[in-house]
């Protein structure tokens, strides 16, 4: 493994910034799996720190396929984590809308492009990212609905679920968009949680990269077989909001099954205590995504539901 | 329609001066005209530039989606109270970082339909700009697919009101008005005759080539030639003058940087290009 300087910019007032990757092996540019890019990302960077370590075991005992290289990149955005602000710390801006990059242009245009340059050349793209919303996910690939999309790869990391994300146009700025149209088979794992650390969470994404590589032949080692994973569209799923705001009491996890008609939440009056108002389920089937905050707004997306009719799994 | 970015300011003194003449000389009006300060409510009352919260910008979430998030479902029912509008001003300043003189912006693909009502809102400057896939997020966007003209306002700076900018863009709306039969005025004061600028190569971006405090020499509206200093950035540690900043062509200098703070990358200001004779 070789531990190498990606990016930097010098800074007045601060350690400069710096973006560094961990490149294992050398050859064909196989895969480049990129961890947090907003600086509350704490799980990413978890879990990617420890593919590092777990990595650089595989390397040690000779696992790793000689002839291919994967770069690992933890951290896209030290300076706002160290902050913990979850955007650019000077103007906000969030790098993850600013892909392909400009060289040229604004700072964050500048950082994404100086990067970019040097992860388009991978077969193969991972990435770590974060919902823009609170809340927990059951784990799953993400992959935008380019046309570019290949998603017969992605059952290799047997993960539960494949979601296919129909691209809206602030969606065209991403890092998983611009991999695709570059030609890089580009996948987002989603795991439970963002600004905490949840170990099992970040065990069961490390199994499903160790899982790809396995399969495309980067690693030498057995690994456990992973799901048969189910696919649909983002929006094939159901959305379940309140009609009040309130304090948000949650009944429910992400990734559990859930029957027509069952209690999923109540919202509390947030001072006097009472409830006003129940969330059911309004299908059978198994909870996709649950809001994490202790309050919520009226028409909030609390839940979204994979109905037992695409979940394909007796309820 | 302004506050849609919580720290932009100086649409609210031009929403206080329609609202204003509108109360005081209500026997003009012939139509109906709608106001909305705060389309980021939560925003402007928390000094945040994005929906607090969600930290998301509001002006890419349109047209939204009814069964979208919370912001998703909001910018729906936005563009629903919009639609079947005469006219749609979005007035935006900039941002806390950059003073622009007073200019509408028009996405390329709605240029012959909105530059004539542009050329009559009495601002300084019209630039048309390329179509941007991200852009197709905006609200301005939006409602110029849905058929409403929608113009974007940019004046000022962030965080600040410019009282004399609000002024003419109120002047420049009434004149839209009564252009619209929605207010009668029989005596009409003439508007500005805009620059216009179509060409993407006519505009020059000047952005920080190191991190440190910018101080600006030029203001924005004044005319530089190329060499001439727009400002430097200064190591406040050493006392060094780390890099002179030079116009590198002669122009209308529309943008500047307000706040001194910068990065490698940070904007800095930006050129209308002209030759020497069209200056």
């Amino acid at each position: 493994m070789k531990k190498e300087l990606l990016y930097t910019i010098p800074s007045l007032y601060r350690d400069d910034f710096r973006i560094h990757g961990y490149r294992f092996g050398q050859g064909r540019k196989a895969l480049c799996i990129v961890g947090s890019m907003r600086g509350n990302e704490y799980q990413q960077l978890y879990t990617c720190s420890r593919l590092v370590s777990i990595l650089k075991g595989l390397e040690a005992d000779g696992s790793l396929s000689s002839e291919d290289e994967i770069l690992v990149i933890p951290a896209l955005n030290p300076g706002s984590m160290n902050i913990e602000k979850r955007f650019w710390p000077k103007d906000n801006t969030d790098i993850n809308r600013m892909f392909p990059g400009y060289r040229l242009g604004e700072t964050t245009q500048r950082v994404a492009a100086g990067i970019f340059n040097q992860i388009s050349v991978y077969e193969n793209g991972i990435q770590f990212p974060s919902f823009y919303m609170p809340g927990n996910f059951s784990s799953h690939v993400r992959i935008m609905k380019t046309g570019y999309e290949n998603v017969e790869k992605a059952r290799a990391f047997g993960l539960p679920y494949i979601v296919l994300k129909v691209p809206k146009p602030y969606d065209t700025t991403t890092l998983n968009y611009n991999w695709q149209i570059w030609e890089t088979d580009a996948f987002s794992l989603y795991g439970t949680v963002t600004d905490s650390i949840d170990e099992a969470s970040a065990q069961e994404l490390i199994q499903s990269v160790l899982r790809f590589l396995k399969a495309y032949g980067l690693l030498k080692r057995e690994i456990p077989a992973g799901m048969d994973s189910i696919v649909f569209t983002d929006r094939d799923l159901i959305t379940l909001r309140p009609k009040t705001s309130g304090i948000f009491r949650c009944l429910a996890s992400a990734g559990a099954r859930v029957q027509k008609g069952q209690l999923l939440a109540q919202i509390l009056d947030a001072c006097e205590g009472e409830i006003i108002e129940e969330i059911r389920s309004s299908d059978s089937g198994i909870l996709f995504f649950t809001h994490n905050r202790p309050l919520v707004y009226a028409n909030t997306a609390v839940f979204k539901l994979l109905s037992s009719s695409l979940a394909a799994a007796p309820i | 329609m302004t506050g849609i970015h919580g720290d932009e300011l100086e649409g609210q003194l031009v929403c206080f001066y329609v609202a204003k003449k509108i109360r005081e000389n209500p026997g003009k009006l012939l139509g109906t005209v709608d106001i909305y300060p705060a389309t980021n409510p939560l925003g402007i009352d928390s000094v945040t530039r994005g929906i607090p919260g969600f930290d998301l910008d509001m002006n890419r979430i349109f047209p939204g989606e009814p069964d979208g998030t919370l912001t998703e479902y909001v910018a729906t029912r936005i563009i629903q109270d919009l639609v079947g509008s005469d006219l749609c001003l979005d007035i935006h300043a900039s941002n806390i970082y950059l003073t622009e003189v007073p200019q509408i912006r028009i996405n390329e693909l709605f240029r012959e339909r909105l530059v004539p009502i542009a050329q009559e809102a009495n601002v300084d400057f019209i630039w048309v700009h390329g179509a941007n896939t991200v852009l197709e997020s905006t609200l301005a966007h939006s409602l110029n697919s849905l058929d409403v003209p929608a113009l974007v306002v940019e004046m000022g700076v962030g965080m600040r009101l410019t009282p004399a900018y609000a002024r003419q863009l109120t002047d420049g709306i009434f004149h839209l008005m009564n252009r619209l039969h929605i207010w009668k005025d029989d005596v009409e004061n003439p508007v500005k005759k805009p620059v216009f600028s179509q060409d993407p190569d006519e505009v020059c971006y000047l952005n920080a080539p190191v991190s440190g405090i910018f101080l600006k020499k030029r203001c924005h509206g004044e005319i530089v030639r190329k060499g001439d200093e727009i400002g430097s950035i200064l190591n406040p540690y050493t006392g060094e003058v780390l890099q002179c900043v030079a116009a590198p062509e002669s122009g209308w200098l529309f943008t500047i940087r307000e706040y001194p703070v910068v990065e490698e990358g940070s904007l800095l200001a930006r050129i209308l290009i002209r030759k020497a004779d069209e200056l």
